[in-house]
C-alpha cells in the first residue's frame, strides 16, 4: 500500500509541475497574442500593469473572478455549469502525453498521437453544451456553427497525421520526435505543413475562422450567454488549446525537441527550451495570422475544409505512401 | 493488482449506471449525453485491457464523431418535446412485445457467447490460431492481421462504407434554382472592361442587373 501511495504522491507532483508552467503559459500567451496583434497595427497595446504589462492577464483574471456568474433562469443550469468545465479540463489532460525531452514526458504512451487527436476531438462537446444549455437561439446556433467546423476541419487534421505516421512507422510521440533526427518532416511534408497550420486556427476558432467573435454580425457564439469565470473558462481552454495545437505542430513538423542543427553550441540548450521556441514561433504565426486576415465567411470555410484541404491531404496520402514504397523508404520494425 | 480491480468497478458500475440513463431518462439530449459518458467509461475499460489501439479508435470515431451527429439530429429535431410516453399510451403499447422480443434475442446471443467463453474456451480456439505476438504494440498487431489474413474483408466492409456514403449524398443532394452562388473563377477572371458597363435605361423600365 506504501509503495501505491508513493507512486501517487510522485504523480501528483509530476503533474502540478506541468499543469503550474502550462496555466502560467496560457495567461502569458494572452498577453503575447495582444502585444503581436498590437504591434502589428502600429499599436502599444497592453504596456501599463506591471513590466512590459506582463501581469495584464493576471489583472483580467482577478476582473472575471471577482464579476458575478449570472445563469439564466431557463438554463440547463447542470450543464451549463460543466460545459466550461469540459473545455477547460480537455485542453489541460491532452498535455500529459506530450514530450518536452527524451525523458521528460508525464505518460509516454504507445497510441500518444491518437489521444491527442482523440482529446481534441472531444472539445466538441464543451462547446455544444454551452449552446444547447443556454437554452437561447444565438448560442445555439453559434454552436452549432463552431461544432460543424471542428469536426470538418478534424478530417484533414487526422489525415495530415496519416501523412507523418506513414513517415515514422509508429503511434508514440517520442518516436515520432526521434524519426525526425536527420530531416525534420516540414521539408518533405511542407504542404502538409501548410494544410495543418490553417486546419489549426479553424480547430482552435482562431482568427480568420473566429465566428464565435463575430459578434457585429453573428451575435458571437456559444458562449454569449457566459459571463464572469465561467467565460474566462472557456477563453482559457481556448488558449491552452492553441498552445497544444502549436506543440503538436512541433513535434509533428519542427522536430520537437531536437535542436535545429546537431552542432555544439546548439546542443548547449536544453532540450525543453527547443520545444518551447518552437512553440512561440508558432504561436507567434498565430497571432501574426489573426493581425492580417480578414475573417472568413461561413459557407467559404466550410468549402475551404471538404472540398479543398480533404482532396489534397488525402491525395498527399497516396503519394507519400507510394513514394514511401516505390524507394522501398517505409519504416519496418 | 488491487488498484487495477479498483479502477475496474468504477469504470463498470459508471458504465452500466450510463447505459441505464441512456434508456431512462426524460430529455432526449441527456441520453445522448449519458451515451456519450458510457462510450467514454468502455474506452477508459478497453485501455484498461491493454487494447489502447482500439479505446483511442473508440474515442475518435464513436465519441469525436458519432455522437456529435446524434447530438446535432436531436438538438435540432427538439425531441425532447415528445417525452417518454408511449409506454402508457394505449395505441402505441404493441411496440412493448417487439422490444422484448429483440431485447431477449440479444440476452440468449450474449448468454450463449458468454458462457461459451467462460466454460468451453475451446471454442474459441480458431480466433487464438491467428498467433498474437504480446512484445510489439496492439497497432503492430491489429495492422498485422487486417492487412494479410482479413484484407478481402477489410476491403470490402470499406466498399459497403463508400456505396452508403455516396447513397447518402445521392439521396440528400438536391440542386437548388434561383439562389445566387459564389464562383472563384468569375471572381478572378473578371476583367475592367465587363465589370463597369454604361448603359443608357428607358423611362418607366430601368436597367436588369442580375446577369
Amino acid at each position: 500500500m506504501i509503495e501505491y501511495l508513493n507512486i501517487l504522491i510522485i504523480e501528483i507532483y509530476k503533474i502540478f509541475l506541468l499543469i503550474i508552467p502550462i496555466l502560467t503559459a496560457v495567461a502569458m500567451i494572452v498577453w503575447l497574442d495582444r502585444r503581436v496583434w498590437a504591434f502589428v497595427q502600429k499599436r502599444r497595446g497592453p504596456n501599463v500593469v506591471g513590466p512590459f504589462g506582463l501581469f495584464q492577464s493576471l489583472a483580467d483574471a482577478l476582473k472575471y473572478i471577482f464579476k458575478e456568474i449570472i445563469i439564466p433562469a431557463s438554463a440547463n443550469k447542470i450543464i451549463f455549469v460543466l460545459a466550461p468545465i469540459v473545455t477547460m479540463t480537455l485542453a489541460l489532460i491532452s498535455w500529459a502525453v506530450i514530450p518536452f525531452s527524451e525523458e521528460m514526458v508525464l505518460a509516454n504512451i504507445n497510441v500518444g498521437i491518437l489521444y491527442l487527436f482523440a482529446v481534441s476531438s472531444l472539445g466538441v462537446y464543451g462547446i455544444i453544451m454551452g449552446g444547447w444549455a443556454s437554452n437561447s437561439k444565438y448560442p445555439f446556433l453559434g454552436a452549432i456553427r463552431s461544432a460543424a467546423q471542428m469536426v470538418s476541419y478534424e478530417v484533414s487534421i487526422g489525415v495530415i497525421i496519416i501523412n507523418v505516421l506513414l513517415c515514422v512507422g509508429s503511434l508514440n510521440l517520442t518516436d515520432i520526435v526521434l524519426a525526425q533526427k536527420n530531416l525534420w518532416f516540414i521539408i518533405p511534408l511542407f504542404p502538409m505543413f501548410v494544410i495543418f497550420f490553417i486546419s489549426a486556427l479553424a480547430e482552435t476558432n482562431r482568427p480568420p475562422f473566429d465566428l464565435p467573435e463575430a459578434e457585429a454580425e453573428l451575435v458571437a457564439g456559444y458562449q454569449t450567454e457566459y459571463s464572469g469565470m465561467m467565460y474566462a473558462m472557456f477563453w482559457l481552454g481556448e488558449y491552452a488549446n492553441i498552445l497544444l495545437m502549436c506543440s503538436m505542430g512541433s513535434i509533428l513538423f519542427l522536430g520537437g525537441w531536437l535542436s535545429p542543427i546537431d552542432l555544439y553550441p546548439f546542443t548547449l540548450v536544453p532540450a525543453p527550451l527547443w520545444l518551447i521556441i518552437k512553440i512561440l514561433l508558432l504561436f507567434i504565426l498565430f497571432s501574426l495570422v489573426k493581425a492580417i486576415v480578414p475573417r472568413y465567411r461561413y459557407d467559404q470555410l466550410m468549402k475551404l475544409g471538404w472540398k479543398i484541404f480533404l482532396p489534397l491531404s488525402l491525395t498527399w496520402v497516396v503519394l507519400t505512401a507510394s513514394y514511401l514504397f516505390y524507394f522501398n523508404l517505409l519504416p519496418v520494425n | 493488482m488491487i488498484i487495477h480491480t479498483i479502477f475496474f468497478y468504477i469504470f463498470s458500475i459508471i458504465a452500466i449506471f450510463s447505459a441505464i440513463m441512456v434508456t431512462v431518462s426524460r430529455n432526449t439530449v441527456h441520453s445522448v449525453f449519458f451515451l456519450i459518458l458510457d462510450f467514454i467509461t468502455i474506452s477508459c475499460l478497453f485501455i484498461m485491457i491493454g487494447a489502447e489501439f482500439i479505446g483511442m479508435i473508440m474515442l475518435i470515431v464513436y465519441v469525436g464523431a458519432v455522437a456529435v451527429l446524434f447530438l446535432f439530429v436531436v438538438m435540432m429535431l427538439n425531441v425532447s418535446k415528445q417525452k417518454n410516453e408511449w409506454l402508457g399510451d394505449e395505441k402505441n403499447s404493441n411496440h412493448i412485445p417487439i422490444g422484448l422480443l429483440i431485447s431477449g434475442i440479444i440476452f440468449f446471443e450474449l448468454i450463449i457467447v458468454v458462457g461459451g467463453w467462460k466454460y468451453k474456451p475451446e471454442l474459441l480456439k480458431t480466433f487464438s490460431s491467428i498467433g498474437i505476438d504480446l512484445d510489439s504494440t496492439n497497432t503492430h498487431e491489429i495492422g498485422k492481421v487486417l492487412y494479410t489474413d482479413y484484407i478481402h474483408l477489410f476491403q470490402l466492409s470499406g466498399m459497403v462504407l463508400l456505396v452508403a456514403m455516396i447513397g447518402a449524398i445521392v439521396l440528400t443532394f438536391r440542386k437548388r434554382e434561383g439562389i445566387k452562388r459564389q464562383s472563384y473563377f468569375r471572381q478572378i477572371s473578371r476583367e475592367r472592361t465587363e465589370g463597369v458597363e454604361l448603359t443608357d435605361p428607358k423611362n418607366n423600365e430601368g436597367v436588369k442587373i442580375d446577369v
